[in-house]
């Protein structure tokens, strides 16, 4: 079995079509940040039920993507965040950076988390995935919520 | 690279290549020209016209050239309205053309024509019943295409052009997608437009062909010269229809034992997709389909998703059509088959072609199984495809 590369430059092209080669890139190009969170993502998976202060599931109505989310809180801090998505290229490497920037930080600090902080971090997106990296933030707000929702004291103010 | 996306486009074949050069380096003259040098151009023009009449069965004063299948359609489409405006208002299509079919009846609807779109069954075929009762005294024309380019399935043209010849309605069949792969003269068909494409079948991109049965009613929508018989308006691409001819000529030569040969490792790689990975449907394969055809729906992934994860691995597939990349709704095609939104998004097509071998499909076979698992732990759903 050929190993995963995420390089479209190099992709284990045999010669016989060597010709009729194809342009490098996918057809909507993605970095190699956004392909490396594409096939690696991070936190894919779900915690486990005593583990969990948060869960959430949304959905983006426009293009039937989907999103759990689940959060561990320990001293106003997210320990540990898990999710999994259904969706595009740019859904499943969204969703994976998000949880990389929400890990560790306070609730308070994770709140202020936006979608262009997403976007930054993965080095941009093609502006038609945009969308995308609004799912995962609205999730982490909602997760958030849950938390709040379930009881646990809100953060104190500063 | 892999390439299984041959619904899309197909490398020009050689031959047809050889036929174009010399009308893009000697004999570039324009064949309408009045000294000898254009009319040896004229005759290319005219040679190309007689290959194509005799592979799909047809007289050459009822071939057309245009730029290619989308300038075809609209011209099958526009030029039958125009030409019969006087006599209704009422075009019966399909759900699932073709956007080249589909957007110019829309287009033609914010003119003031009626359009009836016809359903499919859940294997993509048009009903008879359906097309019989939408017919009435207003119906000028009815356009359904041959073979489908997402699912390959087949309609019932023959059935259809006898309803419509019985009824004294024109009938428009967009063959784009079965043109060269089955054995079959299109003319025969009995439809009395019949459209295809130059680069579908190893030919040249910018050259397409509109069959016109000899007493259609058809007016031109371009202005300009009198070309093809004046029905499209232009200087003849002598050296793509050259090259189509040439393919033309080609595809129907080899359009039966290809046509074995591909359907073979077509169905060979379905049952090896359907025991490598679970929860897969096969959209379309209990109708007849062009043989070089699979669509597949994979449950709880996103078909975009499987398209990149074969990608990175040299491996070219397509979800839906090429056209329909920008359109982040599922597939019309799908949704009027019946599948939901999600099992429609989760579908990937793969159009094998001359060059496909089966060492190919084990690879992509391998590779499918691979991106799918990785999609399917990180998928937020779970059994999601019925």
């Amino acid at each position: 079995m050929q190993k995963m590369n995420p390089s479209p430059d190099d992709s284990g092209a045999n010669d016989r079509n060597r010709g009729l080669e194809a342009p490098a890139a996918p057809v909507i190009s993605y970095n190699e940040v956004v392909l490396d969170h594409f096939l690696h993502p991070h936190n894919v998976g779900e915690l486990a039920k005593a583990d969990t202060d948060g869960f959430v599931v949304v959905g983006d109505s426009s293009c039937g993507d989907q999103m759990k989310l689940w959060i561990s809180v320990r001293n106003q801090r997210i320990a540990k965040i898990a999710f999994q998505s259904f969706g595009c290229p740019g859904a499943i490497a969204t969703s994976s950076m998000l949880t990389v920037l929400a890990e560790g930080r306070t609730i308070e600090e994770a709140r202020l988390i936006t979608d262009d902080d997403v976007v930054e971090a993965l080095g941009g997106i093609p502006a038609k995935k945009r969308h995308c990296s609004l799912l995962g933030v609205q999730a982490l707000q909602a997760v958030i919520d849950d938390w709040e929702k379930r009881g646990r004291a809100p953060p104190e103010q500063p | 690279m892999i390439y299984l996306d041959h619904n899309a486009t197909t490398p020009l074949h050689p031959r047809a290549f050889e036929a174009m050069l010399p009308f893009l380096k000697e004999l570039w003259a324009n064949p309408s020209s009045p000294y000898r040098f254009g009319s040896q151009a004229k005759a290319a023009v005219e040679f190309g016209r007689g290959q194509i009449a005799n592979c799909i069965g047809c007289k050459p004063s009822e071939v057309v050239f245009c730029s290619g299948g989308t300038e075809s359609d609209n011209l099958a489409l526009r030029g039958v309205v125009r030409a019969l405006k006087s006599k209704g208002n009422h075009i019966v299509t399909t759900a699932i053309e073709h956007p080249a079919v589909l957007n110019t009846c829309k287009a033609l609807e914010n003119e003031g024509y009626r359009v009836t779109y016809l359903p499919v069954t859940e294997e993509g075929v048009v009903e008879m019943a359906a097309l019989r009762a939408s017919l009435c005294d207003g119906t000028i024309l009815v356009t359904v295409m041959h073979a489908n380019n997402e699912t390959g399935v087949i309609q019932p043209v023959e059935e259809i052009a006898t309803t419509t010849r019985a009824r004294g309605v024109v009938f428009h069949t967009d063959a784009v997608q079965s043109a060269g792969k089955l054995d079959r003269k299109l003319a025969e068909l009995g439809a009395d437009l019949v459209t295809f494409s130059g680069h579908k079948l190893y030919g040249p991109r910018g050259v397409g062909v509109l069959y016109v049965r000899e007493g259609t009613p058809l007016a031109p929508w371009m202005t300009g010269g009198t070309h093809e018989h004046g029905l499209r308006a232009g200087t003849e691409n002598v050296a793509a229809i050259a090259g189509c001819a040439e393919a033309v000529t080609l595809a129907f030569e080899e359009a039966e034992t290809e046509g074995h040969r591909l359907r073979s490792l077509r169905d060979r790689f379905e049952l090896q997709v359907g025991a490598a990975i679970q929860a897969v449907r096969f959209n379309g394969s209990e109708a007849q389909r062009v043989p070089n055809t699979s669509n597949i729906s994979f449950q709880d992934v996103d078909g975009e998703s499987v398209v990149l994860g074969l990608d990175v691995r040299g491996i070219c597939v397509s979800t839906g059509s090429a056209c329909s990349t920008d359109d982040p709704e599922p597939s019309h095609v799908l949704r009027a088959m019946g599948l939901s939104p999600r099992a429609a998004q989760g579908s990937v097509r793969f159009s094998l072609g001359r060059d496909t071998c089966a060492a190919d499909l084990d690879a992509t076979v391998s590779a499918l199984k691979d991106t799918v698992a990785h999609l399917r732990r990180v998928s937020s759903i779970r059994g999601d495809l019925e």
